[in-house]
């Protein structure tokens, strides 16, 4: 165990060092069972230093304590649109989550229109959600960017605000980016055949940029350089798919051209996990009390439990709604999923560990462990139950929140 | 409000009876009933929430005729000789729950050719065989009032259902003491039914055109009143003007769609005018003028939703609505809007008002007794007391807990859910076959 030089230093000096005290502490490590009696240690630097039994972690003297009946690691929404997607539902103000222009269009960043001061961020905060998969919605047959990045950044202006500032290409198939009146796409056949027109594309400007001497590059190109991302597997292409028919054609499509999927919403996987799991992608499952409803009409709320059983990674999310609520909350979203037929800890992990390893950042988020992130949600009862609450959240080692929620 | 009561032709009753009996021998091996003897049921220990009074473990209830006989404590109550006795250990029972503001069965009301449409009934509209109504029953839900959207001043009549096994509307509708079908009229004001003309563009023409709507109706009143009777006096019959006069005389109940402040206050101006009775639905704001509406006396069916937003008059929703509510001894239901909150997530709505400070009391009765009283049933539905009908949901633990499902559900002592039976489980889980091939359309929803 690390050493804690901090020890003597006082926390004026350091005002981000703290522990907090569970009673059930969620460290969503190992068996992911909590352990009674926990503590967290966050350093100055807003990493955990130390976390384990109470009897075994000694709490530096001056530190200050935030306590809890319970605590997990802050929860990581897999797949949202908060921020760009704002509370008023208000279209050329704070609807950023669609660019009509044009069907495609896997240039538009994530980073360039998130608004970190919209409510429904605020919103998530306080309920123990801080890091956000969010960006460009499902919708059109590429929608754009998405990115990662934690719920108490306001703008993003550098770097390292964003956890991920180009988390993948959001895609859909399915009705929800066909388009009538005689636009394209207007049909499952076309949407696909555009796709696959444009991944050809981009890989031919992949390997003329790979051969081209330096003087002799092509023209710059943002949305075959996007594509060429997805080509060189730096970025999944996340679609968003929910009939079996349009899984299936997201899987034959990875097949083709030998890029990352991440199959997003999947109401209708849990008919296709032999084939889901056989070709190793992962979902970011519905949630769980999304609409039974368009292509979502077959979607069962014992999805969750059915991909876990089948051995296929997925996470949690909040997505996308045109209406209401502008948000979910996937901690809520975690407590459906446990009350039909999946573990209370799997349920949690679909929102804290298994989204941060799906998203790629195991390393930083998820789990309370050394050297993490110091991103934690105290909670005064069983954080599944509806009528809990959120009572405070931590972010890099700050109480971003102490609000009842 | 007139009594309201069943007045099913006594034919498609005695058919009820009869297939209730044939179902019974295979259901749960019950009693054979060939001798014409109604049914006797006991459930017998379960933990009961009759929300009427406090919660009793080990409880008995007796359900005779499709009435509750009895419910209470082992030992205060008598079990009849000969009944059929069903084994409730372990379960909790409730009463079946009443949802005020619900749009199962895909109904319609006014189209867009005016704002103010109430002749327009839901009742010709509503598709009883839609899967939303049983995965209504696999939330617990026994009383529905299924409502027309929310895009116009006045958007036509709702209606009050039992949600029995029917092949018609007209075996689920709920009657007035006169036969006539039991229901509201919605209304609206705020920015769902502010539209281009001729809709109104803005809240003072939406209140001025509600108010000569309501004047017309005065003096169409006066007119039949004057003609005494005589038929070659009475006006020319205007459906429109019929409807807004049961409002204007209290037989028929105003459900008003209302989120801003500003707007319930506008709701409450014209009911002090008016004198009708009214339900303020939605109430986003309510906490913010919770004292006015208290003082007014309105009942609020309020709706709670996992965020704030989706609209500018929705900005400050408020999971407290509840708390500030009750503290002020307002009648409040909760209800789904269902498809906005799915039906099987009423109980879950409850348990989110509990988490904005709502006592669990009165959330629970916020899905049960306070809903009957909103509509007028609270005489038949809404708790577990005697005489009342026999609308209860058999859970397997803590009604506000989100682990707890419920396992059947009961109309006038007919079991209509049963989670045992896949052909139900895949209405309480989803799966091939529940949903909505169409995203419902209710006025705002598909934006």
């Amino acid at each position: 165990m690390r050493a804690i030089p901090l020890l003597f230093l006082t926390t004026a000096v350091l005002p981000a060092q703290m522990a907090v005290r569970a009673t059930h502490l969620h460290l969503m490590t190992g068996d992911l069972k909590p352990i009674v009696n926990g503590v967290v240690l966050c350093g100055a630097d807003g990493k955990i230093v130390q976390a384990g039994l109470a009897s075994e972690v000694v709490i530096p003297e001056g530190w200050p304590v935030h306590e809890a009946a319970v605590v997990t690691p802050g929860l990581v929404d897999a797949r949202s649109t908060a921020g760009m997607s704002g509370i008023l539902n208000w279209d050329s103000r704070d609807q950023e989550q669609f660019e009509h222009s044009a069907p495609m269009q896997p240039e538009l960043r994530a980073v360039d229109a998130f608004n970190g001061r919209d409510p429904l961020v605020q919103w998530l905060r306080e309920f123990g959600v801080t890091t956000i998969h969010t960006g460009h919605a499902p919708g059109e047959l590429i929608s754009g960017q998405t990115m990662v990045l934690k719920t108490n950044v306001e703008s993003v202006t550098k770097k390292e605000d964003v956890l991920n500032g180009f988390a993948g290409v959001a895609a859909t198939l399915g009705s929800g980016s066909l388009k009538g009146e005689g636009k394209s796409p207007g049909t499952r056949g076309k949407s696909v055949a555009m796709l696959r027109a444009d991944l050809i594309k981009a890989k031919a400007y992949v390997e003329k940029v790979a051969k081209a001497e330096a003087d002799k590059q092509p023209d710059r190109d943002l949305h075959l350089e996007a594509m060429g991302a997805v080509l060189r597997r730096e970025v999944p292409l996340i679609v968003t798919a929910d009939r079996h028919h349009d899984i299936a054609a997201a899987l034959r499509l990875s097949v083709e051209f030998g890029f990352r999927l991440v199959i997003d919403s999947g109401a209708d996987a849990w008919m296709m996990a032999e084939e889901i799991k056989k070709a190793g992608v992962p979902v970011i499952l519905h949630p769980t009390m999304a609409r039974a409803a368009g292509d979502k009409e077959n979607l069962t709320f014992g999805a969750a439990a059915k991909l876990q059983e089948a051995g296929i990674p997925f996470a949690l999310q909040s997505g996308y709604e045109a209406y209401v609520p502008k948000t979910r909350v996937v901690l809520f979203e975690a407590g459906m999923a446990a009350a039909h037929g999946l573990a209370p800890e799997q349920a949690l992990a679909a929102c804290t560990i298994r989204a941060a390893e799906l998203l790629g950042l195991k390393e930083r988020i998820g789990s309370l462990e050394v050297g993490k992130d110091a991103d934690l949600a105290l909670y005064d009862g069983d954080p599944l139950e509806t009528t809990s609450h959120c009572i405070k959240v931590i972010i890099d080692g700050k109480v971003v929140s102490e609000v009842k929620r | 409000m007139k009594p309201i009561v069943f007045l099913v032709p006594a034919a498609v009753l005695a058919v009820a009876v009869l297939r209730a009996a044939v179902g019974e021998t295979t259901e749960s091996g019950g009693m054979p009933v060939g001798d014409g003897k109604p049914v006797v049921r006991v459930f017998d220990g379960a933990r009961l929430h009759p929300v009427a009074s406090a919660p009793v473990d080990d409880g008995v209830l007796v359900v005779e005729d499709g009435k509750i006989k009895a419910a209470g404590a082992r030992g205060t109550v008598v079990i009849p000789e000969g009944a059929e006795v069903i084994d409730c250990r372990g379960k909790v029972i409730i009463p079946g729950l009443v949802c005020t503001h619900s749009h199962i069965g895909g109904p319609s009301g006014g189209d867009m050719s005016g704002p103010i449409q109430p002749e327009a009934r839901v009742l010709d509209s509503i598709d009883v065989r839609a899967t939303s109504l049983p995965r209504a029953r696999a939330g617990g839900l026994t009383t529905v009032n299924v409502m027309p959207g929310s895009g116009h001043l006045v958007s036509g009549q709702t209606v009050y259902l039992k949600l029995r096994e029917g092949r018609t509307i007209e075996e689920l509708a709920l009657r007035n003491g006169d036969g006539s079908v039991a229901g509201g009229l919605k209304m609206a004001n705020g920015t769902n039914s502010i539209r281009s003309a001729p809709f109104p563009g803005t809240r003072g023409k939406s209140a001025a055109l509600v108010r000569q709507s309501f004047l017309k109706a005065r003096d169409y009143q006066k007119k039949v009143a004057a003609a005494g009777g005589d038929a070659a006096k009475l006006p020319d019959r205007d459906l429109g003007m019929e409807t807004m006069v049961e409002v204007l005389e209290g037989k028929r109940v105003v459900h008003h769609h209302t989120h801003r402040a500003d707007d319930i206050l506008s709701v409450l101006r014209l009911r002090e005018e008016f004198g009708f009775k009214v339900v303020l639905h939605h109430v986003s704001e309510a906490w913010k003028v919770a004292d006015e509406i208290a003082a007014a006396g309105a009942g609020c069916s309020i709706i709670l939703l996992d965020s704030p937003g989706g609209k500018l008059e929705a900005r400050d929703f408020d999971l407290r609505n509840g708390a500030e509510l009750e503290k002020r001894g307002v009648v409040t239901a909760v209800h789904t809007d269902d498809p906005v909150t799915d039906s099987r997530w009423l109980l879950r709505s409850a348990a989110l008002a509990v988490r904005g400070g709502m006592s669990r009391e009165k959330a629970l009765e916020s899905v049960t007794l306070a809903g009957a009283r909103l509509l007028g049933l609270e005489g038949r539905t809404g708790s577990l007391e005697a005489g009342k009908d026999a609308d209860f949901a058999v859970l397997t633990g803590d009604p506000l807990s989100v682990y707890s499902r419920v396992e059947e559900t009961w109309v006038e002592g007919k079991k209509v859910f049963d989670l045992e039976k896949p052909e139900d489980r895949l209405m309480a889980e989803g799966g091939r076959g529940a949903g909505d091939t169409e995203i419902s359309t209710t006025c705002c929803f598909s934006k």
